[in-house]
């Protein structure tokens, strides 16, 4: 039976094993205080958040989410915990609401594990506030109790943890924030809307009238094969206002974006018949879309996709069957007559029996998973066009400048722990959305072994590849780079860009001359937006140069006044939309003097190590995967050869 | 053949070829509220939804509903929210699609339910109905209608559990209530 608590109302607590379940039609923030006898928290360990989110006996949620589900086991909490407030609070700097007023009455239920629920409370009448107590749990004569409490405050979470009598409140509460912003911002970009009729080799093909046997066909809404083709063209057009401008307000193109081909595409490669019993062949781009590239590339988001699936799977199962072993040891371990005789050897034999059954299952669906995307990613890394292949791939040797800008660009390879021997590559799309942070920091878990300057080499090597990959990619003549060099340090690195030609001009090196090309930039950003908004584009002065503009900015904020600074976090806001786009090579560490002004820098940007971490995350289960960083073989001249060619290009295009 | 099951009836589905099951498909339609009077906006719409429960040993592992479209193994997949309805003329609104194969190796049963978002019981809807379809071969395997079935704003649909090597359906139909599947955790609990 549940109770449907008012604000203040109390209700008894039957087991100590609990859920409390958020819904708040928003992303909220949820977290977890613990107090003593005397009603103090004693300390930020005992404040549970996304940062921190385990404390013996609870558990929270690392993201901010509209539903949460917190998990309490109330008699694992410490003795001298008397008291655990429930909080919920908004993420500032999300850009979405930030007052509790302006979203659905908040919505927490006590249930059982198995889902009963024991108390329900709507938090009503919050307005102007930001971070709410929700419910409180407390001790009473060696039994618990659950309150409605709704205690808001306008002043947000540092407000609230401040009023637990918590020492530093304002910056744990910064610190949660930035860990809930960092787990937005740490996710790969979105996925493209996975085709429902993109079945690919790993299902086998459903046979035809498959429809349901009454034989009609479903309304639209719900049909499951409503086709969304062309969307992401759609995405690139619409993100990218400046290119060209000169041919903006002339004329306006009719064509529908997601029926830019006029003729049907080629079929797609279809895999030969299979033999009965067996999975059908792998074939490259064995995936939607109106070209050879955008299958290849669903193909690649669909490997990414199914490969984070099936280890989602085997998680799940060796997980769940940990948990059964425990519980079923526990339950020999309680019993007194199993302490006798046999009896409890048995039991015990049996739940590890049944454990090595149910783990070694999972791990053959496992393998014979893996084994098909790697059958896949075999036949499919040797097809892929220049931009989406490793710089070892024979099609970098026969490299032309492209005529067309492709749709996304490979920035390294993504693997899980389970799966070694297979790495994914990582698209984004083109042109980019965001920033690129090669972090030069010793931030990894992965780089022990190499030293801070070895690091700061190696992210400035990786920058340079970066660029000339993006360099190489684009048609001769869109995409200029420049770069920041304040000290000369990365004068080495730099090497294949410099000797090439294919920079405009020199690295700047000083102030005077960062200073330089952060002015001429930052103007060039001015005027494009100047003339989208006014929907003026041909009056953009004759000599502005309409190509994409990528800056490389090493060792910052070394040679960076005030000024200087705020220019940079002007180019980073409004540059990406008119196609101007900042590589940092750094250390958050170098910066910190600047303290969280540079926050919304740092997350605005897409962050990739220079050696194998695990820091970013898929979008559809969050595992965490390693990236690598692409290499250029040892002693392979590729990069300056295709350098050489760009320089070329360019000479000739002039 | 289409088996028309009356509420609460419980029967066990096997495949007529003796095989097992790989693929099955909760379909869920029903007709759009009609516009009566001088403001035909101020009608009110109907929002059924689908859900699937994935449980492990009695255990709530993973639900695919229209907030969670894509379970995270990968092998339960919902056709996308609809929140109106159709014209009532067979074809399912929304759909659940289970990959028998795929499904982990540690979850035993799935569970189907239907709510109602909108609060409406069965009684209000017109034309509702809920029906399972083997998805390999097109063959519907069982259909309910839910107009007109009581004052109930969910029902438990069905569960598709392991036995020996493959897949059984059971439909269970009971009558429950509540907004989401969550709500109807309790109901679910003995079914299972």
């Amino acid at each position: 039976m549940t109770a449907e608590l008012v604000r203040g109302q109390n209700h008894p607590l039957p087991q100590a094993r609990l859920e409390i379940r958020v819904s708040a039609g928003e992303p909220v923030l949820a977290g977890a205080t613990l107090s003593d006898a005397q009603g103090k928290v004693r300390g930020t360990e005992w404040v549970a958040h996304p940062g921190a989110p385990t404390l013996p006996g609870l558990e929270v949620s690392k993201q901010a989410a509209a539903d949460h589900r917190l998990a309490f086991d109330l008699d694992a909490l410490p003795e001298s915990v008397h008291r655990v407030d429930v909080l919920l609070a908004l993420p500032t700097g999300t850009g979405g609401p930030v007052r509790f007023g302006a979203v659905a009455a908040p919505f927490v239920a006590v249930t059982g594990l198995d889902g009963s629920e024991v108390a329900s409370y709507t938090i009503t009448g919050l307005d102007s506030e930001s971070a709410v107590i929700a419910l409180e749990l407390y001790r009473r004569q060696d039994s618990w109790k659950v309150r409605a409490v709704g205690q808001g405050y306008a002043g947000g979470l540092a407000a609230l943890l401040a009023d637990q009598g918590l020492a530093g409140a304002a910056q744990l509460a910064s610190g949660i924030n930035d860990a809930v912003v960092q787990g937005l911002a740490r996710s790969v970009a979105p996925p493209p809307p996975r085709l429902p009729e993109g079945d690919r080799a790993l299902q086998t093909p459903a046979p035809a009238g498959s429809q349901g046997a009454s034989g009609t066909v479903p309304p639209q809404q719900g049909a499951p094969g409503a086709p969304q083709h062309g969307s992401p063209y759609d995405v690139t057009g619409a993100a990218s206002p400046v290119a060209p401008p000169a041919a903006q307000g002339a004329s306006i193109n009719y064509t529908h974006p997601g029926r830019a081909a006029g003729a049907p595409p080629p079929p797609a490669p279809t895999a030969p018949p299979a033999d009965p019993g067996q999975p059908a062949q792998p074939v490259a781009g064995a995936a939607t879309g109106w070209s050879m590239e955008e299958r290849l590339y669903n193909q690649v988001w669909g490997m990414f996709e199914d490969l984070a699936r099936t280890v989602a799977a085997y998680r799940s199962a060796v997980d769940f069957a940990d948990s059964r072993m425990e519980q079923e040891l526990d339950k020999v371990l309680s019993d007194p007559r199993s302490r006798i005789g046999g009896q409890g050897h048995v039991a015990r034999e049996a739940a590890q029996t049944k454990h090595t059954e149910l783990v070694s299952q999972a791990r053959a669906a496992l393998d014979r998973d893996l084994t098909q995307l790697i059958a896949e990613s075999d036949v499919v890394e040797p097809a892929l066009p220049a931009a989406f292949a490793r710089w070892d791939n024979p099609v970098w040797h026969g490299y032309r400048v492209p005529m067309e800008i492709p749709m996304a660009l490979r920035l390294g390879d993504l693997h899980l722990p389970e799966s070694e021997n297979l790495r994914i590559p990582m698209l984004i799309r083109l042109p980019l959305e965001r920033g690129l942070w090669i972090d030069s920091g010793r931030s990894g878990q992965l780089d022990e072994l190499v030293d801070q300057d070895e690091l700061r080499r190696l992210a400035m090597d990786v920058a340079v590849a970066h660029a000339a990959r993006l360099l190489a990619v684009y048609p001769a003549g869109e995409f200029v780079v420049h770069v920041i060099d304040p000290a000369g340090s990365a004068a080495r690195s730099l090497t294949p860009l410099v000797r090439s030609g294919v920079l405009p001009a020199p690295p700047a090196v000083g102030p005077a001359s960062v200073a330089d090309v952060l002015t001429r930039l930052t103007e060039r950003v001015d005027l494009v937006q100047m003339a989208v908004r006014g929907g003026a584009a041909d009056a953009l002065p004759p000599g502005l140069d309409t190509a994409e503009q990528l800056l490389i900015v090493n060792d910052f904020p070394h040679g960076f006044d005030d000024r200087a600074v705020t220019r940079l976090r002007y180019l980073a806001d409004e540059g990406p939309s008119v196609g101007v786009h900042l590589m940092m090579v750094a250390d958050r560490e170098d910066a910190a003097a600047y303290g969280p002004l540079l926050d919304p820098l740092w997350r605005s940007l897409l962050r990739l190590s220079p050696v194998p971490d695990d820091h970013l995350a898929d979008p559809w289960v969050g595992h965490a995967w390693t990236y690598e960083p692409p290499r250029v073989p040892r002693g392979s001249q590729v990069l300056d050869q295709v350098l050489d060619q760009v320089a070329e290009a360019r000479r000739r295009d002039r | 053949m289409t088996v028309n099951l009356t509420k609460g009836q419980a029967i066990s589905l096997q495949k007529n070829d003796g095989g097992t099951l790989t693929a099955v498909r909760m379909g869920l339609g029903w007709q759009a509220a009609p516009r009566r009077g001088l403001f035909g906006s101020r009608t009110r719409e109907i929002d059924l939804d689908a859900s699937a429960v994935l449980f492990a040993d009695k255990r709530p592992v993973d639900v695919v509903f229209f907030q969670h479209l894509v379970s995270d193994d990968g092998s339960v997949r919902h056709t996308g929210d609809n929140l109106v309805g159709g014209v009532g003329q067979g074809g399912d609104d929304e759909a659940i699609l289970v990959d028998l194969a795929r499904v982990p190796v540690h979850i035993d049963q799935i569970v189907f339910t239907v709510n109602s978002f909108t609060g409406q019981t069965f009684q209000e809807v017109q034309n509702a109905f809920c029906r399972l379809v083997d998805e390999s071969s097109g063959q519907e395997l069982a259909r309910y209608t839910l107009a007109g079935g009581g004052a109930y704003t969910a029902q438990i649909m069905a569960k598709v559990h392991r036995a020996g090597a493959g897949w059984t359906m059971t439909a269970l139909g009971t009558p429950a209530n509540g907004r989401t599947f969550q709500d109807l955790m309790p109901s679910i609990v003995p079914h299972l």
